[in-house]
């Protein structure tokens, strides 16, 4: 682990604020796009670093956050069909849906268990072949490829009893939209770079060149921001509107020629509805025709469920990077990680809690005068 | 003779527990006869009565009582039954009392081995020994296979607080320090990684132990200390919150003076925990007076279980009931209270 101290050290984290202060001329609005990114951020105080004319805004990257509330009810609906062992990553079990979420489904006896990867769900179905085992596989690029090893495997092996009900969803497309919205106030990119390490950057050159702004790839970690904040407020002054990677001990232009053909070969592009933010063309992933046994979708008849959305729930505007978590009215208030309205409050990714947790502004107001 | 541990089988042919060992009868006091009380070191051939009666207390009496229900019962450093010893002397000892008797409940699940459970009576009885309590009293139950999960322990514990000694969550004044006496998370991941299957670079022992000896050689060199408390549950954050809560104040910790081992900050790292929210079963947070908080330091760091102690913080009149830290590279957040859960079952 020593690796990660280098890039949490206090000397070149002033130094690169010193820089930041030194070159920023004007305000600027940077948008991160992963949750990754977001939590990193609020988690080390990134922000309260930076001069008051550089403002981050966070963007749509928490894959528990943009699941559509469809699919968060028709995993509910299966999950609770017996004879089903329902496997998912730990933050989709409290994702609201229209009627509570998974970890109420499991209180109330449905067989929902926490995996760590695709490939656990596999064993467990193979271990247990008389019970229908279904894999919640959500995310980004970066968990497509094992997802789909996963639904490979199960087709090679002819591991019968597993299916996956699938909701993947794509950067650029999202970024896209958020560019195309006449709101839209951002001016450059932190682009993802878990995501860059998969699929490479080649997307994001012709990204950068439609909508105009400055795209760097950055990393995780403090000192990676800094440097990517850095290196967007450079070419901001300077009008530039390249591809940079600041992520470059993982980060290469071709990505992974192994995960993007696994992919490929188990995924084709669709459009998907993003929670809070709506249908979005060639968005996702849907699994190809040659991978129907294992769609989830096709094995339980969950197409007639009705949804429904909190009404004072503003994620949308959030994963744009519209507005912030604190100008929200329920902030902390009606909604907080215990009883979230939406999903933004509830993965550590999302916007809302890691605001919440890290006790933004709002919050600690609200302390102070109920204290005081 | 031969009570104790050198005593496997006075008591049939099962090598499991069955529903009848908790029926009252023959099998029952089988168990507790054959097996149960010479592995905790009491004499098999004593008159059990229906309750304790003690002797009377030099002092206040202090009672705390906790149930505990880890999986894996066994884990690097500690089983289930030195932690529910360790657990209720340790809750007693950050109220600066001394620990005297205990007393103890099995919930047993049918099919559990017999020899698993000869190896957890076998363990409290050395907790006991090591942590200066008497077990005076106890009780056995055997539920069904399937309604509980191997073994559930309950404590609960009696101490003595000498004459003019008030510990209090409500008594952190502003320039006070925050001293930790040793690493966080210890226990939480051991555990956690034990379930898991999880290898990490260099094996990762549970800190589980009785505080009760360093909290009283530290209550000798500095009476005044206002408050201490155990961070099981919610690591280090819950109990720094309930302080700053109880007491109005505002805390302010710095990360980098924050004790945490590579192994723990790594396992963090994998399944994206954070330490001050893990649980530590051996360690103690106390306030303590600016004045004397190095000497309080150092007479922690004499001491075996105290020598990774660090001062981490300082109670601030800002921001009262809310706990913020410096980040390693200079930024501020706020430590909230965990919501929800973080790890699986732990203690």
């Amino acid at each position: 682990l020593k690796y990660l101290d280098e890039y949490r050290d206090a000397a070149l984290a002033e130094k690169l604020v010193a820089a930041i202060r030194r070159e920023a001329k004007r305000p600027w609005t940077l948008m991160e796009v992963c949750g990754g990114q977001t939590h990193s951020i609020v988690r080390f105080g990134v922000d309260t670093l930076l001069p008051s004319s550089i403002e981050l805004v966070h963007g749509p990257g928490c894959p528990v956050c943009v699941t559509p509330l469809e699919l968060v009810d028709r995993a509910q609906a299966i999950a609770r069909t017996s004879g089903v062992v329902f496997c998912s990553f730990g933050d989709m079990l409290r994702v609201p849906g229209s009627n509570g979420d998974l970890a109420r489904a499991k209180a109330e006896g449905a067989d929902v268990r926490v995996v760590y990867s695709p490939l656990d769900a596999l064993a467990l179905a193979r271990a247990n072949p008389e019970r229908e085992i279904v894999f919640f596989a959500v995310g980004f690029e970066t968990t497509a490829p094992a997802n789909a090893l996963a639904v490979k495997l199960a087709r090679e092996r002819g591991v019968e009893n597993f299916s996956v009900l699938v909701s993947h969803v794509l950067v650029p497309p999202a970024v896209r939209s958020i560019f195309a919205a006449p709101d839209n106030r951002v001016e450059a990119l932190l682009g993802p770079g878990h995501v860059c390490t998969v699929m490479g950057t080649s997307a994001y050159e012709l990204l950068a060149s439609e909508i105009r702004v400055p795209i760097v790839i950055t990393g995780f970690e403090p000192i990676d921001l800094l440097e990517g904040v850095l290196r967007a407020v450079r070419q901001l002054e300077r009008g530039d509107c390249r591809v940079e990677v600041q992520y470059a001990r993982a980060v290469t232009r071709a990505g992974s020629a192994a995960s993007i053909a696994v992919v490929d070969e188990v995924f084709e592009v669709c459009a998907r509805t993003w929670r809070g933010i709506g249908v979005i063309p060639n968005s996702g992933y849907r699994l190809r025709d040659a991978y129907a046994a294992h769609d989830a979708e096709r094995r339980f008849d969950v197409s007639h469920l009705q949804t429904r959305e909190s009404s004072s729930c503003i994620s949308g505007q959030i994963l744009r990077g519209v507005r912030k978590p604190t100008e929200c009215r329920e902030f902390g208030a009606r909604c907080t990680p215990e009883r979230p309205l939406g999903a933004t409050m509830v993965s550590s990714e999302g916007a809302c809690a890691a605001y919440f947790n890290y006790g933004r502004e709002r919050r600690a107001a609200r302390t102070l005068e109920l204290v005081s | 003779v031969n009570a104790g541990l050198d005593c496997p089988l006075p008591f049939g042919d099962y090598t499991n527990v069955v529903l009848g060992h908790g029926s009252g009868g023959r099998l029952s006091h089988a168990l507790v006869e054959g097996l149960l009380l010479p592995a905790l070191g009491l004499d098999p051939n004593a008159t059990l009565e229906d309750q304790a009666i003690l002797d009377p207390l030099a002092g206040r009496p202090a009672i705390t009582t906790d149930s505990f229900v880890v999986s894996p019962l066994f884990f690097p450093g500690g089983d289930i039954g030195s932690l529910a010893v360790y657990g209720s002397v340790n809750d007693l000892a950050v109220g600066g009392a001394v620990p005297r008797f205990l007393s103890l409940a099995l919930i047993v699940e049918e099919g559990l081995a017999i020899d698993t459970l000869r190896r957890v009576a076998a363990s409290i009885r050395a907790a006991c020994s090591r942590s200066g309590v008497r077990l005076v009293t106890g009780d056995t139950k055997v539920v069904e296979r399937g309604k509980a999960d191997g073994l559930y322990v309950t404590t609960t514990a009696i101490g003595v607080v000498p004459p003019g000694r008030r510990l209090s969550a409500a008594n952190a004044r502003p320039g006070d320090r925050v001293i930790v006496s040793g690493p966080i998370g210890d226990h939480g991941i051991a555990v956690l990684s034990k379930r898991e299957g999880l290898a990490l670079e260099t094996e990762l022992v549970s800190d589980s132990a009785p505080v009760h000896g360093l909290v009283l050689s530290a209550l000798e060199v500095e009476p005044e200390i206002r408050c201490l408390r155990d961070p099981t549950r919610g690591g280090l954050s819950s109990a720094l919150n309930e302080i700053a809560r109880a007491s109005r104040v505002g805390i302010r910790l710095d990360e980098r003076a924050v004790p945490v081992r590579p192994a723990v900050r790594g396992a963090c790292e994998l399944f994206g925990f954070d330490p001050l929210y893990v649980a530590c079963e051996g360690r103690v947070v106390a306030i303590v007076p600016a004045r004397s908080a190095e000497r309080v330091l150092e007479t922690m760091q004499r001491r075996e279980l105290g020598q990774e102690a660090a001062i981490i913080g300082e109670v601030v009149a800002e921001h009262p009931g809310v706990v913020t830290e410096r980040s390693v590279v200079g930024g501020e957040r706020v430590v909230s209270l965990l919501s929800g859960e973080q790890l699986p079952r732990i203690c």
